[in-house]
């Protein structure tokens, strides 16, 4: 019986595993930290600067972001509110989505929600993933999202990444080229390092705004389950004593 | 003190002058003779209420601001994360609670198979449980549309169109549960009456009947001894022990524990690795684009695996929809004379760990992208999944048995 | 039934103890279970947000007329009195009014006077009569007809013929019982007044 259950727990955590990754080139992991808030920070403040002005937030109210961040209103009004003056408002976008369209070839999606789909390490590794492609109206492409319609909007801090191709002959004869790497060629503001940073920033910042109760489900829950072993312990004892009668 | 006992035992006999109260306490907890030796199999048919009561309240509360419009729906659901105060926790409440049912009721439905309680004369009792098994698969189904997801639409989609295999009137049949062309508003508007009124008061109802035709013939117990068979000068069966107070104190440790594991998963895990909560259902649902890999919620892949290794559409639905119902024969299909596998023979003991690994695997194998050798795999796992029950009448019958005690062995 | 006695006699005081240990510990987590439950009912960041304090323009605003704003779903008034207007208000008193010094009603510290309101040109009223919730007319001219030989301007409510002064005080004699509301408010210049927010903050 014990031994069936550990065999189950296993088969779970496999599945688990498999199911979570999925298939696609191996990820670099985003290491995010909600607790690090001088992180969510910075990573409000690009989010703001450059991702609003095509991307709506339309979930997340500024009042929210105050409250969580440990930020003033006044602070929030100040440096972070570019569409409106309410602070009970959410983070809509200038750009309407039509014109967006148009222009892009496809409206900019709201990102609310973003790394509850795409994951934190999907979008830690698509924003260091863009190089240049002549073939592109934006000029660049992606390695981890093909023909995206978005431009490099950090391309001044990281500079510009070219693909380096790797040919494969097979057996038959038949080659074929896939993308090895991504070498910088020309450089930005930031370096490598600095600017991996400023991107974890930004991706920790999508994960608290795709789920702010992150930042308390796991001090409630710790607490409710110390609780519960508290009255699991109340509840054994007496069922021990009446099950003395028992045998 | 005594004064308030007073006052209480007053007002209950006021009451019982008028309602059935105390004989109804006697008959159903008092003095309802349940075996000794319940033991670990036996917590779920509890927990399974405890389930259906956190799903029912959750939901009335997730009611109150849910937009069952199509172009409010997945909005609504952030609304709830996010605006309305601990709406979060009670939308994981839900969404965990959803799992856990199946969870819950699988164990359930494995205990019977364990000791044999479809067995005359209960197979009253197992028929009704599978048709609250059947509603609780829709509910499931027509829940998950609500939230407007991709893989929401989609799977609502895919799913509906399977009624469409059904020759001559398969069109005109999935028309007829849209309400429309495609999946749209319309349908999710009928789905949320569904889901919110009208299979919970079907799943009550029948979860009634079954405990009703439980406590008519008695517990089951893993002996598989029927303990009316031998009682006491009083009546009362000699390894029979009122529910009330050993089992309503034993249930609570049983719940009490189910609940730390509910809690770590709601708190700490609440998409538990996109089990339970799938990533693909955080984007809003697009009538243009499909997802990649549309895979049922966990608890109906099994038998979304039967549904694809069949290369013919209408067989593979018939054949899905017989995965299930076969369940309902298995009081007929098992001629052992004997119920609990303690007592039973290596043949069905091989039989019920190959059904079993089939349940599993299936499971797995649906979650799957269907490549030609994980095809394969599923047609056998699909016959080994059937030949549990169709060679059940020889096998039950040819299987050697351990001779069955009258008495119920010590725990 | 099954051997129950046991060699120890059933110990009923201990297992009083621990059933009521458990209950009153369970008592207390079904109690704390409950919270968000009847939390979820408050008001949520969006109806707050659509409740904030919201500002008028009301440099158009000519003497002896009103304008009407809507703030929590309810009309608020903004009424400019002429100086015969406010002239008529600080004369009546207890005789026909029921409560001419505002004991009863519900109004900011700051509209506690005879003239409700932080300057006298201006009155700032939901306007909602605190009989059941109808709103009243406005008539403003003295003398209007079937309004009575004393009238010197108000409101009267058509639901059930309650009446109102240019101060929103309520007459004696009908059903409503006390003055009208006056929200919290502040100017933020001559021409802009913002409704829900005072010097303390938002409402």
């Amino acid at each position: 019986m014990r031994r069936s259950l550990s065999s189950l727990a296993v088969l779970f955590w496999c599945a688990t595993s498999l199911a979570a990754g999925g298939h696609g080139p191996a990820l670099e992991p985003a290491n995010v930290d909600l607790t690090d808030q001088a992180s969510l920070h910075r990573g409000v403040r690009l989010f703001v600067n450059y991702c609003v002005s095509c991307h709506s937030a339309s979930f997340m109210r500024y009042n929210r972001i105050a409250k969580d961040l440990d930020l003033t209103e006044e602070v929030v009004q100040a440096n972070l509110m570019f569409t409106t003056d309410k602070i009970g408002d959410a983070m809509e976008v200038a750009m309407r989505s039509t014109e967006a369209e148009s222009w892009f070839g496809a409206a900019p999606p709201d990102l609310s929600v973003v790394a509850r789909s795409r994951g934190e390490d999907w979008l830690y590794n698509f924003l260091l993933g863009f190089y240049v492609d002549e073939n592109r109206p934006t000029g660049v492409n992606n390695t981890l999202f093909k023909d995206t319609a978005m431009p490099h909007v950090l391309w001044e801090l990281q500079g510009l990444q070219h693909a380096v191709y790797h040919t494969e002959r097979d057996d038959d004869g038949k080659e074929t080229t896939t993308l090895d790497h991504l070498e910088l060629v020309v450089p930005g503001t930031l370096g490598e390092d600095e600017y991996k940073h400023l991107v974890q920033d930004l991706v920790s910042f999508l994960v608290y705004l795709a789920e702010p109760a992150k930042l308390i489900r796991y001090r409630i829950g710790f607490w409710v389950i110390v609780y519960l072993f508290v009255l699991l312990a109340a509840a054994y004892l007496m069922k021990r004593e009446y099950w003395k009668d028992i045998h | 003190m005594n004064a308030v006992v007073k006052q209480l035992t007053g007002l209950r006999d006021w009451v019982d002058d008028r309602f059935p109260l105390v004989q109804l306490w006697n008959e159903h907890m008092g003095q309802y003779y349940a075996p000794k030796n319940f033991n670990f199999w036996y917590y779920f048919g509890v927990l399974s209420i405890v389930v259906l009561a956190i799903q029912i309240v959750t939901g009335i509360w997730l009611t109150m601001n849910y937009k069952p419009d199509a172009n409010l729906a997945f909005a609504s659901v952030e609304y709830i994360m996010r605006d309305v105060e601990f709406g979060w926790l009670i939308r994981y409440m839900h969404s965990t609670g959803a799992s856990a049912f199946f969870i819950v009721i699988y164990l359930h439905m494995f205990r019977a198979l364990l000791y044999g309680s479809y067995k005359k004369p209960r197979e009253l009792i197992w028929v009704l449980g599978m048709f609250t098994y059947l509603a609780l698969m829709a509910e499931a189904f027509l829940g998950y549309l609500l939230p407007w997801g991709q893989m929401s639409f989609w799977g609502a989609q895919v799913i509906i169109s399977l009624f469409g295999a059904i020759p001559f009137i398969g069109d005109t049949l999935s028309l007829w549960i849209r309400g429309d062309f495609v999946v749209s508003d319309v349908t999710l508007n009928r789905f949320f009456s569904l889901h919110v009124i009208a299979m919970p008061l079907a799943i009550i109802g029948l979860v009634f009947l079954h405990i009703i035709a439980l406590h008519e013939v008695g517990s089951n117990n893993p002996d598989g001894i029927e303990i009316k068979k031998t009682k006491g000068p009083d009546g009362i069966p000699l390894d029979g022990i009122p529910f009330h107070p050993y089992y309503s104190v034993k249930d609570t440790v049983g719940v009490i524990v189910f609940l730390i594991l509910f809690a770590a998963v709601m708190f700490f895990a609440p998409e538990f690795g996109g089990w339970f909560l799938e990533a693909n259902n955080f984007i809003p649902a697009n009538p243009l684009v499909t997802p990649d890999h549309i895979v049922p919620l966990w608890y109906f892949t099994p038998f979304y695996a039967i549904l694809r290794a069949v290369p013919d559409k209408l067989i593979g639905v018939l054949l899905m929809g017989a995965s299930t119902s076969i369940l309902f024969l298995l009081p007929w299909l098992d001629r052992s004379p004997v119920k609990s596998i303690r007592y039973r023979g290596p043949i069905f003991k091989s039989a019920l760990a190959l059904f079993i690994i089939s349940f599993f695997a299936l499971g797995y194998l649906g979650t799957q992208k269907p490549t030609v050798e994980l095809t394969w795999m599923a047609r056998g796992l699909t016959v080994i999944y059937f030949g549990f029950f169709v060679f059940m009448p020889l096998y039950t019958k040819i299987d050697s048995t351990k001779p069955v005690p009258d008495r119920l062995t010590s725990k | 039934m099954a051997e129950i006695m046991s060699d120890n006699a059933v110990d009923i005081d201990r297992r009083r103890f621990l059933t009521g240990t458990t209950v009153v510990i369970g008592g207390i987590g079904a109690a704390v279970a409950a919270v968000p439950f009847i939390a979820s009912f408050q008001p949520s960041a969006r109806a707050k947000a659509i409740g904030a304090p919201v500002e008028v323009d009301i440099g158009r605003l000519q003497p002896g007329q009103r304008i009407t704003q809507k703030w929590r779903g309810k009309p608020v008034w903004i009424v400019r009195r002429t100086p015969a207007m406010i002239e008529a208000l600080k004369k009546l008193d207890g005789e026909l009014l029921r409560d001419p010094s505002s004991e009863n009603s519900d109004q900011p510290a700051y509209a506690t006077n005879a003239w409700r309101s932080t300057r006298e040109e201006y009155l700032i009223l939901v306007g909602l009569c605190t009989h059941l919730g109808c709103s009243p007319n406005f008539v403003p001219e003295s003398g209007a007809s079937g309004m009575g030989e004393a009238w010197v301007g108000g409101f009267f409510c058509p639901c059930h013929g309650s009446k109102f002064d240019l101060a929103g005080r309520v007459y004696g004699g009908y059903p409503a019982p006390t003055n009208m509301t006056v929200p919290p408010y502040r100017f933020v210049s001559d021409t802009r007044i913002i409704i829900g927010e005072d010097k303390e903050g938002a409402a």
